[in-house]
Order: C-alpha cells, then sequence, then structure tokens
C-alpha cells in the first residue's frame, strides 16, 4: 500500500508541475533566442552586412523590408549611383575615410572541368577588403594600378576555391565567368556563415575589370562604401555626403534625398522591429502557459485537500489554527510551482543549447530569464494556492473528522 | 467523594475541577428544523478522576464529547475547562486550548500514513511552536512512557492495531494535557489488545492523568471509576463505581 500511494502522489505532482514547467521553459528558450539574437545581429550580422562605422551610398536602402508599393516604385525611378558620383563623393569628403565600389550580382564560376553555381560576383576597388574585413589568407588583394587598369583578376571565396581546386594550389590558376578568364591571385580566410548561409562563395574582381558587365550597366555601381575611424567621423564623413550628392543631383532644400545612406543602423532597426513583436507576443504566451499552469495546481491542490479532509480535521484537533492550515498547503502548492519552475530552468537551457547547435540561431540563456522564471514560478504557486488552502483552512474539524 | 459544586452562572469552578459544564446546550439547525442534541448538562470533573460517557445513538454523547473537546462551541450554557471559561472564545483560542488542554485519542487512531510515529507524536508540539531538538526529545519520552520506544522511527503501516493506538495515545500526551479525551478508543481493536489498551488508560490514571472515555460498550465503561450516562440530551445516570 505505501509504495502505490507515493507513486500516486509522484504522480499528482507531475500533473501539478507540468503547466508550470512548459511555461518557465518555454520563457527560458524563447528569450535565449531573442537574447542570442540581440548579440548575433549588433555584433556579427550588422557588421558584417556594412561593416563597423561604416556607411554606403547606394540608389536605394538595402535592408530595409515591408516597404509600400509606392514607396518602392518611387525607389525605382530613382537615379543609379555612377562612378562620377562616386568619385565626387570621394574627393569632397575631408574626413579620413576608407572607400570603395562595390557592385554585386550572382552568377556561374568555372575553372578547368568544373563549375560552381550561384555565386556572389562583386566588382570592387582595393579598399573593399579592408572595409569588410576580408582577410587574405593566401596571395593577396589587387594593387591599385590593377584596380585602375581593370586587370582581369580576381580573389576567391574560401569555399569556392576549395570546390574549384580542392588540394590544388589555386594561386596563378585561371577561373573564367561567362567566357572570360580571370587570374586567381588571392584566396579569402574562412568568413563562416550568417544564419547558416556561407559567406564565402564569392569572386571579387577590380571594378574596372571585365566583371563590370556581369554586375552592373557602363558606369554605374550598386554603392559607395565609406569607412571611417569612429562614429563621430562616420557622421560627419556622411553628412558630406550628403551635401555633395544633394549638390549633383541639383535638389532643393525641400526635397527628399533620390539616394540612400545606409549604415549598420538600418539592419539593427529591421532587428528592432522584430524584436518588439518578438517581446509583445513572447511575454503573452508565457503568460497564458502559467495561468493554465497555475490552474491546473489549484485544481490538484483542491482534489488534495478533499481527499486529505480527515487529515486537516485532526490537525485542527491537535491545535493547528486556520493559519496553520493555510500556510501547510499554501507552502505545498508553491513548491509544487517552484520545482516545476527549476525543472523548466533546465529545460529551457537544454532547449536554447539544442538551438543553438543544431539550428542557424544563435541562442543564449539571459539570466535574467532564470532569476524570472523562478519567481513567476514561486508567484503561481502563492497564486494558485490561495484558494485551495483558504477551503482546507476553514474547514469544520468535526465533520473533518467524520471523512472516511 | 462526590462533592459537587453548587454552581451558579457567575461563579468559577474549585480549583481541583477539571471539567465543569452548567446548562451545557447544543442546538443545530438542519434546513429549518431544530435539533437539540445537548438540552442541559451539569458535569462536573475533578482532576485524576477516570470517567466514561456513556449512551445511545443520539443520546448526545458525541456532542458532549465535541464540547468538552473544545471541537465545537455550545449554544447557551457555560463550559469551565480547568478555571477558564472557554464557552463563547474565538476559533484561534480554541485551537489554542486544544493544543494545550485536550489529548484526543479516536477511534481509527488518525495517524499521518506517510509520518514516523515519532513525527506523528511530533505534531502538537509542532503547533506548540516548540523547537525542533525539544519536540524530538517530548516525543520519544512519550512513546517510551506508553512502550513503544524501540519503534520511534516507525511508519504507521509497519505497526500493529494496538501498537498504532498507542502511539495516539503519545501524541494525546505529549503536551501534558488536563484531560485525555478518548472516543471509542479500541473501537477498531480485538478484544485481547482491548485489554491492552485500556491497561495503558489504566496506567496513565494511575500516574495521575484525568482520562473521559466515551463509549457505547459496557465493558469498556465498567474499567472507569465513574459512569455518566446520557440520554436524550441530557443526564440519565451519574454512578461511581463501588471501591
Amino acid at each position: 500500500m505505501g509504495l502505490g500511494q507515493i507513486r500516486v502522489q509522484k504522480l499528482k505532482s507531475v500533473f501539478s508541475l507540468i503547466g508550470v514547467f512548459i511555461a518557465v521553459t518555454f520563457l527560458i528558450g524563447a528569450w535565449s533566442i531573442v537574447n542570442g539574437m540581440n548579440t548575433y545581429m549588433t555584433d556579427k550580422f550588422a557588421g558584417t552586412l556594412v561593416g563597423v562605422n561604416t556607411f554606403h551610398l547606394r540608389k536605394r536602402p538595402n535592408f530595409t523590408p515591408n516597404v509600400t508599393d509606392s514607396t518602392w516604385r518611387s525607389w525605382a525611378r530613382r537615379p543609379r549611383i555612377t562612378f562620377s558620383d562616386a568619385d565626387a563623393v570621394v574627393k569632397g569628403i575631408t574626413v579620413p575615410v576608407l572607400t570603395a565600389w562595390a557592385s554585386d550580382d550572382r552568377g556561374d564560376v568555372e575553372a578547368g572541368t568544373k563549375k560552381v553555381t550561384q555565386v556572389s560576383l562583386t566588382g570592387a576597388t582595393a579598399d573593399y577588403f579592408a572595409i569588410r574585413n576580408i582577410k587574405i589568407e593566401q596571395g593577396r588583394a589587387f594593387s591599385p594600378q590593377e584596380d585602375r587598369a581593370g586587370a582581369a583578376v580576381v580573389v576567391l571565396g574560401y569555399d569556392l576555391a576549395d570546390r574549384l581546386f580542392e588540394k590544388r594550389d589555386p594561386l596563378d590558376r585561371v577561373v573564367r565567368i561567362h567566357g572570360i578568364p580571370y587570374r586567381v591571385i588571392g584566396v579569402a580566410a574562412s568568413r563562416g556563415n550568417l544564419f547558416g548561409i556561407s559567406l564565402d562563395k564569392f569572386v571579387v574582381a577590380p571594378a574596372l575589370s571585365p566583371i563590370q558587365r556581369e554586375v552592373n550597366p557602363p558606369g554605374v555601381i550598386d554603392a559607395l562604401m565609406v569607412q571611417a575611424g569612429s562614429e563621430p567621423e562616420m557622421r560627419a564623413a556622411m553628412d558630406q555626403a550628403e551635401a555633395i550628392m544633394r549638390s549633383r543631383r541639383h535638389l532643393r532644400p525641400r526635397q527628399d534625398d533620390n539616394f540612400a545612406l545606409e549604415t549598420s543602423e538600418g539592419v539593427l532597426d529591421f532587428w528592432a522591429k522584430i524584436n518588439r513583436i518578438l517581446m509583445a507576443v513572447g511575454p503573452g504566451l508565457v503568460l497564458i502557459s502559467l495561468v493554465v499552469g497555475g490552474i491546473v495546481i489549484m485544481n490538484i491542490m483542491l482534489m488534495a485537500v478533499a481527499e486529505r479532509t480527515r487529515e486537516i480535521g485532526l490537525r485542527k484537533s491537535l491545535g493547528a489554527r486556520r493559519r496553520d492550515i493555510l500556510r501547510q498547503f499554501l507552502a505545498e502548492a508553491t513548491t509544487i510551482a517552484t520545482v516545476g519552475a527549476i525543472l523548466g530552468i533546465g529545460a529551457g537551457i537544454f532547449l536554447s543549447i539544442i538551438l543553438n547547435v543544431a539550428t542557424p540561431l544563435p541562442a543564449t540563456v539571459a539570466p535574467g530569464s532564470i532569476l524570472l522564471g523562478v519567481v513567476l514560478g514561486g508567484g503561481v504557486g502563492i497564486v494558485a494556492g490561495v484558494y485551495p488552502a483558504t477551503r482546507a483552512a476553514r474547514l469544520d474539524p468535526i465533520a473533518a473528522l467524520r471523512q472516511e | 467523594m462526590t462533592r459537587v459544586q453548587d454552581f451558579r452562572t457567575g461563579d468559577t469552578p474549585l480549583p481541583d475541577i477539571v471539567i465543569l459544564t452548567h446548562r451545557l446546550a447544543r442546538e443545530y439547525d438542519m434546513g429549518g428544523e431544530i435539533v437539540r442534541a445537548l438540552r442541559g448538562v451539569d458535569l462536573q470533573i475533578r482532576r485524576n478522576e477516570y470517567v466514561a460517557i456513556m449512551g445511545p445513538s443520539g443520546s448526545g454523547k458525541s456532542t458532549l464529547m465535541n464540547l468538552i473537546g473544545c471541537l465545537d462551541t455550545p449554544t447557551t450554557g457555560e463550559y469551565w475547562l480547568n478555571g477558564q471559561q472557554v464557552s463563547d472564545l474565538p476559533d484561534d483560542a480554541l485551537a489554542r486550548i486544544r493544543n494545550k488542554e485536550i489529548g484526543f485519542v479516536f477511534q481509527t487512531f488518525n495517524l499521518l500514513p506517510r509520518a514516523s510515529a515519532l513525527h506523528n507524536v511530533e505534531l502538537p508540539l509542532i503547533y506548540a511552536g516548540q523547537h525542533a531538538r525539544q519536540r524530538r526529545a517530548h516525543a520519544a519520552e512519550a512513546l517510551r512512557r506508553v512502550g513503544l520506544g524501540d519503534r520511534m522511527e516507525h511508519r504507521p503501516n509497519e505497526l500493529s492495531g494496538g501498537q498504532r493506538q498507542r502511539v495516539a495515545i503519545a501524541r494525546a500526551l505529549v503536551n501534558q494535557p488536563s484531560i485525555l479525551l478518548a472516543d471509542e478508543p479500541t473501537g477498531n481493536l480485538d478484544s485481547a489488545t482491548s485489554q491492552e489498551i485500556m491497561g495503558v488508560f489504566a496506567e496513565l490514571h494511575r500516574q495521575g492523568q484525568t482520562v473521559v472515555m466515551v463509549t457505547h460498550e459496557a465493558d469498556i465503561a465498567a474499567h472507569a471509576a465513574r459512569v455518566v450516562t446520557l440520554r436524550d440530551g441530557v443526564i440519565a445516570a451519574d454512578q461511581q463505581k463501588a471501591a
């Protein structure tokens, strides 16, 4: 009889704490995703796509989704950034900066019999590598002369070099893009990936090389990248660039820019929007789970009080006051809930580790979420336990003792 | 031996009278109909008396027991326990009195099944606010007193019926109550064990304890020195056993 009782009690306890357990697991897990993403976005994502203390001069913003159709159409009507626009801006910025042209597209790259498709093709100027923080592992980037001459040379991304040449040395070999040969002068170091997408499948050739035809119509670039030494210097350079472009485009004071100056902020703004939505929805889901968990605990405690009516009558006959009984059952409810919360914290941490390892999502557990989990767990226990505990405390001892 | 105090409202009981009731009455409202379970009971029990309260079903003996045990309050009348009027005290005060003055022994033992004998006996001391070390010492002492010193860590399901009742008796004694109040204490025991338990009560009585036993069995009541018989809510007989 004794063992059976314990097993039954354990099962009941498991059921009681399931709601809180699920709520806290979700809380820890979801928060860890948001937390991880925040760090990822600011540290890696924005920095990788746009660069630190960097702004891009483009026809239209690259990283702003969810614009209205009319906005999109007005952007499409804008004039493109030309070679001379870029030259003028570069000449006109007085703050010390690195600048680079960049134009991108996708295409196939062949070497011998091997072909790799969907490679990122970029035509850029010499400082592109420094601005984008692309380290050259083998060989070198192109020289200013190769840059000016538009020589048909390329730097390969790490993965691309691997796939085209495998164990052979890629340097001085020839790759073809659209039939046109380019000599490999350098291979970049591995840059890892962004949300699971490889950053190492690219070629970069001088902007004035034949690659220009692959990526853009003549005389036009996708972006002028400008990197300053600090945030205030970047802002100053941005202001100067804006002034130069407005003057070149003959814009009147009241007219908006018909070009875009994009910093990593734009990318982060996008994330901030998503963040806000998650922050609105996430707590709601956690709350619902907690309410359900609380109701479950309350019901199971009510059952327990009904089953233990005799015991309560006995305790009262031995001198337990109402508040003693209240405290006893409240403590039991709180313990169940807190245990559920602690198990949920464990499961949530485990979940976040799994997410981090098995999916492209970065997930790091936020310490604040652990504390909140415990507090919420305990809180739910107290709130859920109040009603059953009060019922228990109010039992008439004589009637209670008569119970089976 | 039968010096009954002539009690009137406004008096206080003599010091050696542990239980004094004056016109004690209890009525219940059963859906419109008034049931008068106790219709005016005048009872006096002295320190170290051994009293059995008998009566058929419906005589009011359970009601009287509940009132004596401070589990209930009377509708009218006075109840003085150990020189203190307890008839109209609030719940919390009654709980305290139960804890300090009354030691219950039930027919069905009413032990906590998942706790050791020692922890069961400790219960009243927990509600009395004693600290752990004190509690354990007093509880162990009470168990030794009823002959279960070597069974303190056993659970109730590891004890015989007689042993369980002894644990219950130890629990009732642990806070040194004014009265030991037993409700059909041998109802769930066989005749041999019943005699054993009656022996325990006799020994406790010999050691100075006041014992009040409610029973419907005449041969159990015969162990007491005085038998009070109830019928229809009043005392029908109150007999001292011949020495």
